[in-house]
């Protein structure tokens, strides 16, 4: 019964952050509403028994990508109504891309309930230890049995980064324009840092 | 299945990965003048790393040895160390002819050979995977740090636009690949590759279908066959030029083992499903890749066309889907890396006094009076991208199509042939610019060694020379395919 209340009041919560994620004015706010959506959704996921997809949803979605997006929207200088305006001329090609996707969907999903669809059957390779949780499962094929794989793809994410920095970064020879020079800053005294002038009447200023 | 005997059999790819992880450090400390010291560090690595696989491959085509680590998530068997020992010899030949090309026009660095290390630690479990996850990884491992080398003169607008419209494309391929892959998983159940094939040969549903088409599509753009051939000349011309030698070698013989591995060996079941698609891929891009190339001024657009049209009799190896296909396929591929290898050191030597490289048509003609070695060993180069006899290019056409005849597809085998005369057009067009025009630039008048050890030896290759090489070379292609066999 409580599961049944948790569930709802999940989904209930999800689907209506969600609104509210392309209802809100300020951008800042669309963030935080789905930062809200992510935490329900991992609500769902212990539900159903995925506490390891719960906490990745939590780490990843809302302790990364998330405050990424706050970041984007929070520094870049993006007019956001402008990218609205579109909205309504648009909505009529969302609403038919919608239902396609939907009628797909049922298409897909009825085709299987009817046993149309010969899905595969899982190999067995990374069957689960029956007493151990969905964590230990996880950790225990991700650091034996599939270490290969893991320590590559350790590396892919090492040559994004030095992928990154080899294309970015700039070594500045004479210092960084802009950049504070305190030592100079402390050495300025009033005499050479401000002029006086007399200008005659009627006449401006030559510095 | 213990992690010892696995650990030996991707010896290569750790050794490798550890050797680059040393490499990136050592780069970060001392700098951006360690770059050509790293270089030849680094291709000392490639060598040891194709002789191990060498040993590997000496192994493996012994018989009984257990080829499959961990867990047959990775096989080295006789396929994947033959393509490996291509692969790390290419890469190694490639940068041993970079730095000259950045000492002049600025920007190398120390990560540059770090790359290629990553880049060819990728492409090793590329040709030796046999599961899904190993081949996606490998594929992106590689893919990756080609986005990068390709915009690596960012400075230049050119390799900024080629490493962006690289990466973008090669990020949809690798996309169409992982829903392929998904939907293959979907339908078997399972990432393995004899998995997949003892799944298929029970139940082979249209939605698997699906799954193989989307995946042969991924992995045509990866070997930039047609349809999915346009990224090609733009990419090629705009990287700096070691690094698009570079992508038409080493990468090549990659994603083309895998491409091999993953029809014959979990797809081998459904032949007549994927035929029509690589005979279709394999004569739209002899046909395109010979057109295309006929009205190109600059030469790395042409050997970018050049590189779509032999990719085209690669795949008519592979429509034949016989173990003796598949060896075709590999000897091909291995007188094309040669070849490749071979024409792009000489454009790498071609520059003029002042040392900037001369890209163009105009730049070359007359090139025998003023550098008579030079025109000659591109003359044999060329002859040979065109097939004529009495070089090994040749023999490589011909064992494709060989294999095309004896699997009945003869039409395919006519009009694969009757497209290699428009292609020779214009390779014999270099022959022409080179020897009858009248010289109009000044060139460079000398080259280092190392450029010219590099072209001798490819030269040396796909010289008549090269035919003593036939039977070696068709007894370990054929091993090589036997490891297919063997897995059926």
């Amino acid at each position: 019964m409580i599961q049944i209340i948790a569930f709802y009041l999940f989904a209930a919560l999800v689907i209506a952050s969600a609104v509210m994620v392309i209802m809100a004015r300020n951008p800042v706010h669309s963030v935080l509403w789905l930062i809200l959506a992510f935490f329900n959704a991992s609500g769902l996921m212990v539900l159903v028994g995925a506490e390891f997809i719960a906490m990745l949803l939590l780490i990843v979605y809302v302790g990364a990508v998330a405050v990424l997006f706050l970041f984007v929207v929070m520094m870049l200088d993006i007019d956001f109504a402008e990218l609205r305006a579109g909205f309504i001329a648009n909505f009529p090609l969302g609403i038919a891309i919608a239902l396609i996707l939907a009628a797909e969907l049922i298409f897909g999903i009825g085709a299987y309930q009817a046993g149309q669809l010969d899905l595969g059957v899982a190999d067995g390779r990374a069957s689960p230890m029956l007493e151990a949780s969905n964590t230990a499962n996880i950790g225990a094929l991700l650091y034996s049995d599939y270490v290969f794989l893991f320590e590559a793809a350790g590396i892919i994410l090492l040559v994004a980064m030095v992928g990154a920095i080899v294309l970015t970064h700039r070594k500045h020879p004479g210092g960084r324009r802009g950049h504070q020079d305190i030592g100079k800053q402390n050495r300025r005294n009033p005499d050479e840092a401000t002029v006086m002038r007399q200008p005659e009447v009627g006449k401006g200023v030559e510095l | 299945m213990s992690y010892a005997s696995s650990l030996y059999l991707t010896g290569a790819e750790v050794g490798l990965s550890l050797f680059g992880l040393v490499l990136l450090l050592v780069s970060a400390w001392s700098g951006p003048r360690s770059g050509r010291l790293l270089t030849v560090v680094t291709v000392a690595a490639l060598v040891a790393a194709a002789v191990f696989s060498a040993h590997l491959f000496g192994r493996a085509s012994g018989g009984d040895a257990v080829v499959r680590a961990f867990g047959d998530l990775y096989r080295a068997d006789a396929f994947g160390s033959f393509a490996k020992v291509l692969i790390y010899l290419a890469t190694a030949a490639v940068l041993v002819v970079t730095p000259r090309f950045f000492a002049q026009v600025g920007g190398y660095r120390g990560e540059y050979p770090v790359l290629m290390l990553f880049n060819a630690v990728g492409m090793g479990m590329m040709v030796s995977a046999s599961d899904l996850m190993t081949l996606y990884i490998g594929l992106e491992m590689s893919s990756l740090s080609s986005y990068i080398l390709a915009s690596f003169l960012r400075q230049d607008d050119r390799s900024a636009e080629a490493g962006l419209k690289y990466f973008v494309l090669g990020a949809l391929a690798s996309g169409i690949i992982l829903y392929g892959v998904s939907l293959v998983y979907g339908f078997t159940g399972t990432t393995n590759y004899e998995g997949i094939r003892a799944a298929f040969d029970t139940n082979f549903s249209t939605g698997a279908l699906f799954g193989v088409v989307f995946v042969l599509a991924g992995l045509a753009f990866k070997v930039s066959a047609v349809p999915f051939h346009m990224w090609t000349p733009d990419v090629y011309e705009g990287a700096p030029t070691p690094v698009t030698a570079f992508f038409a070698s080493a990468p090549k013989v990659a994603a083309m083992g895998m491409l091999l591995r993953m029809a014959m060996d979990p797809f081998a079941g459904e032949v007549d499903s994927w035929r029509q698609i690589v005979i279709f891929a394999a004569l739209a891009s002899i046909v395109v890749g010979a057109l295309g190339a006929i009205s190109q001024q600059n030469l790395k657009r042409l050997l970018a066309y050049s590189s779509i049209n032999n990719v085209g009799f690669i795949l008519i190896g592979l429509a034949a889907a016989t173990p003796a296909g598949v060896a075709g396929a590999l000897t091909y591929l291995t007188i094309y890396v040669a070849m490749v290898v071979g024409s792009f050191t000489a454009l790498l030597m071609l520059r003029d006094p002042t040392g900037n490289n001369l890209e163009t048509f105009a730049d070359i003609s007359g090139l025998s009076t003023r550098r008579p070695a030079l025109a000659w060993s591109l003359l044999a180069v060329m002859f040979s991208l065109a097939g004529i006899p009495p070089l090994f290019g040749f023999w490589g056409k011909f064992v494709v199509f060989q294999a095309a005849v004896q699997a009945d597809l003869v039409a395919l085998a006519a009009i694969g042939i009757a497209a290699s005369v428009i292609g020779a057009f214009y390779y014999l067009k270099f022959i022409k610019v080179m020897f009858f025009d009248e010289p109009m630039r000044e060139v460079e008048a000398s080259s280092p060694m190392g450029h010219w050890a590099v072209l001798a030896i490819c030269v040396a290759i796909i010289s008549p020379l090269g035919y003593l090489l036939t039977i070696p070379l068709g007894e370990w292609t054929a091993q090589a395919a036997a490891s297919f066999v063997a897995a059926m």
